[in-house]
């Protein structure tokens, strides 16, 4: 399929819509649109963060999912207890793959899931007295854990359980943060809530705890802020910094410790990853520590020369020698690894539906590979997030927002993509249409995918994915001679 | 043998729901009716005069203690008190945690597949708590549950507001089931021309009231004693008036969607009888000081 022109497109979205009842097809329009780089703001021309309509298959999570299972979760050393009925828990446990080193019950509890397992009895009388035993129990079974966070379930918003007056009493008896978090799954429209709720709690709970202590401060500290260290993306991100010339002191929060949040006020700047989940609490700390923040990239050779040349813009000679050091040294290894695979993955069009940063930040990685990503959209974005993403997008491509099932399929089938990236509910919808797919939330249990040792992976993974000889043996034979038939007709 | 007849008891808090529903039903018994109460309230008071006893063990109280409800055995949960009449309390929790209705939910739930509303008996009466704050205190009068609802009401302002949002709740509830308004039974609080007041008001609501029932302290002396009047002094003059009660809800046969009031309505009615007065809006908002200020 050839690239689109804005009317075709703009035809495509208005095709898509039709099969929708005229309250959805009003609804669902505002929500799409052929991209136009130079829009200042993409606020005309896309709606946001706004509830999913009742029916389409929408592929959001929910404020827990956001607080639970992307900001609290990751903190190693701390435990989240999913307070309420076990599903939510159960769920959600271990399978971000938010890497982290440590040992696993012991003095950290990533893989673990703690919950107050709810029964009739628990909702009609309440769960307090619950979630005091179990704090009781988990200080006597787990005595190496540094904190608690108790991460609200529907049911404790319904029946009005007191978590605060709970987590107050428990953290002065054991001496250590306990953090209440209001994330019931019915706030919000999507996760994004939660993101918000989890970093509101954060920031009245742990950050200003060591206000006022001693820290040994060096002129080059940094916060990563935004990195999930899925499949350990935060690691191979921390080297760069950390070659550069800079002091990591915090990753928030994929192999996070509570001692690096709390520690995170001291830092010279934050370098804020995904802007969506922590953008909240990096401009706190901008407002009360002033802070400056900065969003960066670190997919692809391209985006992270940039990024690491705006990062080192913020400090002196030595880190911007040593950014270019590091960038040097890469290079070579970075053109070999294109030279490997540019050829084989060369004008390749992909589409993408992903979640908080990655259907704009990946875009220069596939452009370093040569491919082309030809649409792209957000689960639980807001309108910042599509500022930014109109930038990145070539003109008249398309852009989704909280996409249904019905218009990713139809999208794929008229544009006919290389390569589909997004998450699990998807990935065996487009093997069967024989479209080859990478999860891109977890990686396709691969990874990292961030810095220049990720960007290797990454390389690799797609053509594996793109070129793999088995999209072509699900045609049926009877099938594959009508193709060659027509082809041969054409 | 009859069918089944299942009534539920709504009314203002502290009107007197507790105390009637049980003179009621002793009413009842006397008469050879078998029947049975479902206290649907976390206090747990609305079978005491019926057993004597200061609250009856709960079926949340004693599933919390066993473990879950399916722990249960219907005889767990169920006691017979005067007259035959068989008593459960579904309870909940203290005021201030956890959530009453889905108390009442489990504990209805749990009377149904235990079978407890058997062939035998003749009447269920719920007696819910005073406001219908949520879903789980419509429980009672959901599809295949009460069928017949009696307002217990006096013609103080407040209860009369009350059993008007009451019609209002039933209105919801006769539209996708069976449930119907049965009547209002007037409580005396010995205000001036109570009675007809409280004719007014069911005729607006398109129902009646089925009894007025005079206060009399007999009642708080067997109330004392944990009895109810028909136990306590069956030869008092109020036993009377509780059988009388009792007769004509089990001949009534007037069953209606109520049509509830406007507040306007209300209020015109209200001031008709002079419980209100005319509002004066020029005094809305004034603080006193104001007033001394503009005089």
């Amino acid at each position: 399929m050839s690239k689109l022109t804005r009317e075709e497109a703009q035809a495509l979205i208005q095709e898509v819509l039709e099969v929708y009842p005229e309250k959805a097809k009003k609804d669902r329009a505002k929500h799409l649109m052929v991209n136009d780089t130079s829009l200042e703001s993409s606020k005309k021309c896309i709606t946001s963060n706004r509830k999913s309509l009742p029916g389409v298959m929408t592929m959001r999570g929910c404020a827990y999912a956001g607080s639970k299972g992307v900001v609290w979760g990751p903190i190693k050393d701390m435990i989240s207890i999913s307070h309420g009925p076990i599903g939510c828990g159960q769920y959600s446990r271990a399978g971000r793959r938010a890497y982290y080193v440590g040992t696993t019950g012991v003095d950290t509890f990533g893989d673990m899931c703690f919950t107050s397992d709810f029964q009739e009895k628990d909702i009609v009388f309440g769960g307090d007295k619950k979630l005091t035993k179990l704090m009781a129990e988990i200080e006597m079974l787990f005595p190496l854990n540094k904190g608690i966070s108790v991460q609200s379930e529907c049911p404790i918003g319904l029946i009005g359980d007191d978590i605060e007056a709970v987590s107050k009493k428990v953290a002065a008896e054991i001496s250590k943060p306990v953090v209440p978090v209001r994330c019931e799954g019915f706030r919000g429209v999507s996760q994004s809530l939660g993101h918000h709720i989890a970093n509101d709690s954060v920031r009245d709970w742990i950050l200003s705890n060591r206000d006022g202590q001693a820290f040994e401060k060096t002129p080059y500290d940094v916060a990563i802020l935004g990195d999930y260290n899925i499949g350990g993306d935060a690691w191979a991100s921390r080297i760069l910094l950390e070659e550069m010339g800079l002091r990591v002191v915090a990753q928030w929060s994929g192999d996070g410790t509570l001692a690096e949040m709390e520690n995170t006020p001291n830092v010279k700047l934050n370098l804020l990853h995904c802007y969506r989940s922590m953008n909240y609490i990096a401009r706190h700390m901008e407002e009360k520590y002033g802070i400056p923040w900065m969003e960066y990239n670190f997919f692809g050779p391209t985006k992270i020369a940039e990024s690491l040349r705006a990062i080192a813009a913020h400090f002196d000679d030595k880190i911007k020698e040593g950014a270019e050091r590091v960038i040097e040294k890469y290079t070579p290894i970075m053109n070999a690894v294109i030279a490997k695979y540019k050829p084989r993955l060369q004008g390749k069009k992909v589409m993408l539906y992903i979640g908080g940063l990655r259907p704009r930040h990946t875009i220069g990685a596939y452009e370093d590979l040569g491919m082309e990503v030809i649409g792209a959209g957000y689960e639980f974005a807001h309108n910042d997030d599509y500022d930014r993403t109109i930038k990145e997008m070539k003109d008249a491509t398309l852009i989704y927002d909280d996409a249904t099932g019905h218009e990713l399929d139809e999208f794929v089938k008229a544009l006919k993509p290389d390569l589909v990236g997004s998450g699990i509910k998807e990935k065996y919808v487009y093997h069967k249409m024989g479209v080859p797919f990478r999860q891109m939330h977890s990686w396709d249990y691969s990874g990292p995918y961030h810095g220049y040792d990720g960007f290797a992976i990454f390389a690799r993974d797609m053509d594996m994915t793109v070129n793999n000889p088995c999209w072509n043996m699900l045609k049926a034979p009877w099938l594959k001679q009508d193709a060659a038939a027509l082809q041969q007709a054409a | 043998m009859a069918k089944l007849r299942q009534c539920a008891i709504y009314g203002k808090g502290g009107i007197g729901k507790s105390t009637t529903t049980q003179n009621l039903v002793s009413a009842l018994a006397e008469s050879g009716k078998k029947v049975m109460i479902v206290g649907c309230d976390p206090k747990a008071d609305s079978t005491r005069l019926i057993l004597h006893s200061k609250a009856q063990t709960t079926v949340m109280h004693l599933a919390a203690e066993a473990g879950s409800v399916e722990d249960l055995e219907l005889e767990d949960v169920m006691s017979i008190g005067f007259g035959g009449v068989k008593c459960v309390e579904s309870g909940g929790p203290e005021p201030g945690v956890g959530c009453a209705g889905r108390g009442v939910i489990t504990a209805i739930n749990f009377l149904e597949e235990e079978g407890a509303y058997d062939e035998d008996l003749d009447f269920v009466f719920y007696d819910v708590l005073g406001d219908v704050v949520c879903g789980g205190f419509a429980m009672p009068i959901r599809e295949n549950k009460a069928q017949e609802i009696y307002i217990v009401c006096s013609g103080e302002m407040m209860a009369m507001y009350a059993a008007n949002n009451i019609a209002k709740g039933i209105v919801k509830y006769a539209n996708s089931g069976g449930v119907r308004l049965a009547g209002l039974i007037c409580n005396s609080r010995k205000t001036d021309r109570e009675d007809e007041l409280i004719e007014a008001l069911a005729a607006k609501l398109g129902t009646q009231m089925i009894h007025f029932v005079p206060r009399d302290n007999v009642v708080q002396h067997a109330e004392i004693r944990r009895m109810t009047v028909i136990e306590y002094d069956p030869k008092a003059k109020q036993a009377d008036e509780y059988r009388a009660l009792a007769s004509k809800i089990v001949n009534n046969t007037k069953f209606v969607i109520p049509t509830p009031l406007e507040m306007e309505e209300l209020e015109e009615l209200l001031m008709e009888f002079g419980i209100m007065e005319a509002e004066d809006e020029s005094i809305v908002g004034k603080s006193k000081a104001a007033e001394v200020a503009a005089a």
